[in-house]
């Protein structure tokens, strides 16, 4: 069953035949599994892994450090739902370190993350204090290597 | 096809080449080489290596060795660090015993050891026993060192397996060796446990060695591998050869090693040492971070293999053209016999009509004649695409069957 996910994983855009063919997963098995899937949310969504530099599509990315004053019975739940319901948080995670939260914030302009971080962020209440690292250049993401990358190399015909 | 021939012996013209090297046969896989140089748009599923570069933690390995200064000669057996690492992973994957001191030899790739285990074991006229057909190397090696390849017939009604019955037909007080590699270059082929015994059982009565290349063992699909050296009192009767290219994506570092008793290992390294020296050392750098730390990739590529070779052998079916099930290796092994044509005129008019390379299976042998080898470590795409390609072309010819 894992096999399905793992080729979906790679490919969102594998019909159900392609899958069964390539597991050996009878098709209507195959749809059973990821309709399922679809409706348990082990399959979240489907998505596409876009370069925006390639069109020119000016994008300012900032991994935000948040420290956070962990409250009674929820612990970090009830700040970090506060903080991903924001549409500008693009990822929020849990880190063990000198931070607790890591906030991955997207916006048009610089100014534009500038003022969710100021006006929005730090001024929440269990909030103790952040740090922003602007993104300056992407070289992989969600395991694709943006640019570059390596190529085929190898002769065409070999034994 | 892989007989000599004496025909140019009546030339008299000089020449500075050998006998045995003028007669024999170039490599069949070649010639499609100039023409596919010269096109462009070409799928190939001509290759016989992996399409993954070799895992980034290997090459940094590597890299660092570099930087650190290892550039020198290493002991003419392989770095004792390499021997150790292959000895503890011959026990835990297959149980076998080797003494890594005196049973293990590095080599340049597993066709170094395939050409010293050949020249140690072989007398003048002595035969080898090899399938027909089998990786292209095989005959010619044996030849090269003096020995006469004899080759059994293997058919797709038995999934192309050498059987010990075929092979016991072919025994004659000359036979040395019985030389295969299963997983099969180029036909995918895997030979069962039981399949195995009975061979070894052969051998053990007619007191032979089995040289066996296991450079496919890890890439197997659904089904057990079983090292020849692995049963029952077959470990000093078995060279066994196996290498880091197919399962690690290393071909271009050339390096393998060689398996088996202390007389026949020292035999070998007797010649590596006066041919070869030693295998490099940054590609021994290489082997020993790959043995230690590579089982994660090697899963990882041995999955994507087999959703391609379900791909390729489904859309071979589906196109008309028979083709068994291969277990291993990354080659399916089609008959293209419906169409009339032979195996060579079928890759060429195949590569020149709509430019998909593949490799004929005459070139492995006479029985390989009907048949040609697809590679499928190529992406999907390209697989998908080679095979619509392949549809049109095979579809063409059935509508009119004289062409």
């Amino acid at each position: 069953m894992k096999q399905i996910f793992k080729a979906l994983e790679g490919d969102a855009r594998l019909t159900p035949e392609q899958i069964s063919t390539m597991t050996g997963i009878p098709v209507d098995e195959v749809k059973k599994t990821i309709k399922k899937a679809e409706e348990d949310k082990t399959i979240l969504k489907y998505k596409t892994v876009i370069n925006w530099a390639k069109l020119g599509e000016e994008q300012v990315w900032a991994l935000v450090e948040v420290k956070v004053t962990p409250q009674r019975n929820v612990g970090f739940d009830s700040i970090a739902e506060r903080i991903y319901q924001f549409p500008e948080a693009h990822s929020v995670y849990l880190a063990s370190g000198t931070y607790d939260l890591a906030v991955l914030v997207v916006g048009k302009t610089m100014q534009e993350v500038a003022i969710f971080v100021s006006e929005k962020l730090a001024p929440l209440e269990a909030v103790q204090g952040t740090v922003t690292h602007f993104i300056l250049k992407k070289y992989k993401e969600d395991g694709e290597i943006l640019e570059g990358g390596e190529g085929v190399k190898r002769l065409p015909v070999t034994p | 096809m892989h007989s000599s021939s004496s025909s140019q012996s009546k030339t008299t013209t000089h020449t500075y080449i050998s006998d045995k090297v003028r007669t024999l046969p170039p490599s069949g896989i070649r010639r499609f080489f100039d023409l596919l140089a010269s096109m462009e748009g070409v799928i190939s599923l001509g290759v016989g290596e992996p399409d993954f570069v070799t895992p980034w933690h290997i090459r940094e390995y590597a890299i660092y060795s570099l930087e650190k200064g290892y550039t020198m000669y290493t002991s003419n057996k392989g770095m004792p660090e390499l021997r150790e690492e292959l000895a503890k992973y011959l026990y835990s994957q297959h149980g076998l015993d080797y003494n890594p001191e005196e049973e293990i030899l590095i080599t340049v790739g597993v066709s170094e050891g395939l050409d010293l285990a050949l020249r140690a074991i072989l007398n003048p006229g002595d035969e080898v026993i090899v399938p027909d057909p089998c990786y292209v190397a095989y005959p010619a090696c044996v030849t090269l060192a003096g020995g006469v390849p004899v080759p059994v017939s293997t058919s797709e009604d038995n999934d192309f397996k050498i059987t010990a019955k075929d092979i016991a037909r072919q025994i004659t007080p000359k036979t040395r060796a019985i030389l295969f590699g299963y997983p099969a270059n180029p036909t995918g082929a895997v030979l069962s446990r039981e399949e195995l015994l009975q061979i070894a059982e052969l051998a053990k009565q007619h007191n032979l060695l089995i040289i066996s290349d296991e450079v496919y063992g890890r890439l197997v699909y659904g089904v057990e591998h079983t090292c020849v050296a692995s049963l029952p009192d077959m470990k000093e009767r078995t060279i066994l050869l196996n290498g880091f290219s197919k399962a690690y994506a290393m071909t271009g570092w050339r390096i393998g090693y060689a398996a088996s008793g202390s007389e026949v290992i020292a035999a070998m390294t007797k010649i590596h040492q006066y041919t070869m020296l030693c295998a490099p050392i940054m590609s021994q750098m290489a082997a020993i971070e790959a043995i230690k730390a590579g089982d994660r990739e090697v899963a990882g590529m041995v999955e994507d293999y087999d959703r391609r070779r379900r791909v390729m052998v489904k859309g071979l079916r589906d196109i008309g053209l028979p083709c068994f099930e291969p277990k291993g290796a990354f080659y399916a092994f089609p008959s293209i016999k419906i169409t009339g044509m032979t195996s060579e005129e079928f890759a060429e008019k195949l590569l020149r009509e709509e430019q998909v390379a593949v490799v004929p299976g005459s070139a492995f042998g006479n029985n390989g004649e009907g048949y040609i080898r697809c590679c499928y470590a190529t992406s999907l795409k390209e697989i998908e695409e080679a095979l619509r390609r392949i549809e049109r072309f095979v579809h063409r010819r059935l509508k009119r069957p004289s062409g």
